[in-house]
């Protein structure tokens, strides 16, 4: 397939799911699929949102081919990464119709999954430990914030040491940052919940365990779904230089290997792919977020 | 709510308060809430609390609910007691307070919510707990917002609510820390009203703090005035007004009499609080 034609075809997607959204908000009002488009096509933020994508990609080009500054000069620029990046017959042999591409794709949303949902597993009762137990809160405390600092690539040799080989490593570096980022917002949302809550509770009859349940765990929703979203960016974050260190597959494996490959075009392709997946990682995060706080939602934005 | 008229008032809910102390934090800054604080709470009677702010409405409140303990003195309920130096008194169903702020669990729907007690006491089935959530919301029409959730709802419905939780638990006291401080005059007045029914309709024992001093005699049969920290009751102010209470009565001689008795009590403290190097006044 041309290049210019899938990138219509995604052109149109983009648009469809803009025009998807404006029309799950306008429910109400039966407005038509070519009407909601061309509303979305003119309507303000959109406009400026195209904007700033074009402006960025204009300097790209002045930079790195226009003008070819000196620090900018060996650098690809934009027209040509795209090309590659949707060519049926890459020179770099990666795009989207090559098999490694999926590899390197599959390899670290693998990862980076494993080591959030293993964060979330103990992150989460962590934090709620912390805040609901003065005792487990003073004993574990300062271990957290003292180890928690502590880079995540400083790890890595120590995981490399323990672990048996690199993969279990990589993922153990990714899910320590998530895991912190997690534990803390957890326990900061257990300490946001008013303290009338708690009194309300105990005095309408409820135990301990009727407290944890019923007033923690949701008073502290709302910080633990802020929490997730912020640990599945760190996740990834560790996750792309756990693999430029050790790896052999991965984004940050195929970003590190094309810098030394002078593949310069892959590395951009790498990093766009990184920031899409980014993007639809913490996307995906935020609407399981909004499914379990319906009742925030309405609060916020009314019924 | 069990009967139209409050037959069942007088039967329990009857408070002795003995001499209460309150220190907070004995050791390093030593603020003392309350000392030798005394009164009597008649059952199925409605006490109305005034007083500046910061001298300890909230503390004897606090203390009677169990939330905190105090450092001396003794607060009996029904003869038996409650909270002692030696006994830290810890909350319960009997005891239900409906606090300033509103503290409706915002992530409980209406009918969650109202039936959250019940269902936590192990004292109804789900099944039941509903069928007598329902009954009692309708009754003071809120029957169709059982699936709304409290953010949905007017800082007036909300309270209202808010007292339906806790009178579901049936309590021999209800506990209220100034619930309608915040409101606008019209949803005020409303809250009044309702709440004044549901008085003359469950004869509970009602605790009630208060800033406002002519909600405090158009609600209760006395007015409590507290003096500034270290609080104790200074005066009580009984008031005869007939009920059902109409909103006639706010003009009648009588009322602005003892209105303006109020107003010479509480200013009194106020100036000590406000000499004291207190914060703002009532
Ligand atoms: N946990 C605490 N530790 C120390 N001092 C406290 C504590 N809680 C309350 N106080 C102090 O005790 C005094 C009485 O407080 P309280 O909240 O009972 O006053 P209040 O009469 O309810 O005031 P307001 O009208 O402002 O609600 C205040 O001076 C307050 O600063
Ligand atoms: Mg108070």
């Amino acid at each position: 397939m041309n290049p210019y034609i899938v990138l219509g075809l995604l052109l149109m997607a983009v648009l469809a799911v803009g025009a998807w959204q404006q029309k799950k908000k306008a429910h109400l009002y039966e407005i038509s699929w070519g009407h909601q488009i061309r509303k979305t096509l003119t309507s303000r933020s959109f406009l400026l949102q195209l904007g700033g994508f074009v402006a960025f990609v204009v300097v790209w080009e002045l930079t790195v081919k226009t003008f070819s500054l000196p620090w900018f000069s060996r650098l690809p620029g934009p027209w040509e990464c795209l090309l590659e990046w949707l060519s049926p017959d890459p020179d770099y042999g990666i795009s989207i119709y090559t098999e490694d591409y999926y590899t390197h794709i599959i390899y670290s949303t693998y990862r980076a999954t494993t080591a959030f949902v293993l964060a979330t597993l103990l992150g989460v009762p962590m934090g709620l430990l912390m805040g609901w137990s003065r005792k487990f809160y003073d004993y574990s405390y300062p271990l957290v914030e003292l180890i928690r600092p502590i880079p995540p690539l400083a790890w890595v040799p120590l995981a490399i040491l323990i672990l048996p080989g690199d993969e279990p490593a990589v993922i153990f570096v990714t899910f320590l940052v998530a895991f912190f980022v997690t534990a803390l917002n957890t326990l900061l949302g257990v300490e946001s919940i008013d303290e009338s809550y708690f009194r309300a509770a105990r005095c309408l009859g409820a135990d301990k365990r009727r407290l944890l349940f019923d007033v923690v765990l949701p008073g502290a929703m709302p910080f633990i779904f802020t929490g997730l979203q912020i640990s599945m960016g760190a996740a990834w974050f560790s996750l792309v230089a756990g693999e430029m260190i050790a790896a052999q597959y991965g984004l940050g494996f195929l970003i590190w290997d094309s810098y030394s490959l002078i593949q310069y075009p892959v590395i951009v392709i790498g990093m766009a792919t990184l920031g899409v997946i980014g993007w639809v990682s913490s996307a995906a995060v935020r609407s399981v977020g909004r499914k379990l706080m319906a009742w925030r939602e309405r609060e916020l934005y009314g019924s | 709510m069990n009967t139209p008229e409050a037959a069942c008032r007088a039967s329990e809910g009857a408070m002795s308060i003995r001499d209460v102390g309150k220190i907070y934090d004995p050791e390093g800054v030593h603020v003392v809430a309350l000392k030798n604080c005394s009164l009597e709470i008649a059952a199925g009677e409605f006490v109305a609390i005034v007083g500046p702010s910061g001298c300890g409405k909230s503390t004897l409140l606090n203390t009677i609910a169990g939330f905190d303990g105090l450092t001396s003195g003794e607060i009996l309920l029904d003869g038996e007691p409650l909270a002692t130096v030696d006994k830290d008194p810890s909350p319960g169903p009997d005891r239900v307070v409906v606090f300033q702020h509103g503290a409706l669990f915002p992530w409980k729907t209406v009918l969650e919510n109202v039936t959250y007690g019940p269902v936590a006491q192990g004292a109804m089935s789900e099944e039941a707990a509903n069928k007598r959530a329902q009954e009692m919301l309708s009754r003071v029409g809120l029957n169709d917002i059982e699936t709304s959730y409290p953010g949905q709802l007017s800082s007036g419905m909300q309270r209202r609510v808010e007292i339906i939780r806790a009178l579901i638990n049936n309590p021999k006291v209800l506990l209220l820390d100034e619930p309608f401080r915040a409101m606008d005059t019209v949803t005020k007045s409303a809250s009044h009203q309702y709440l004044l029914e549901l008085y003359d309709a469950t004869g509970k024992t009602i605790f009630f703090i208060t800033h406002d001093l002519e909600e405090a005699i158009f609600l209760a049969d006395k007015v409590l005035v507290m003096t500034t920290r270290p609080g104790y009751i200074k005066k009580t102010l009984q008031v005869n007004l007939p009920r059902p209470r109409q909103y006639s009565m706010l003009a009648s001689e009588e009322f602005l009499a003892m209105k303006a008795q109020l107003v010479e009590a509480v200013h009194e403290e106020a100036v000590k609080a406000f000499e004291a190097g207190e914060r703002e006044m009532a």
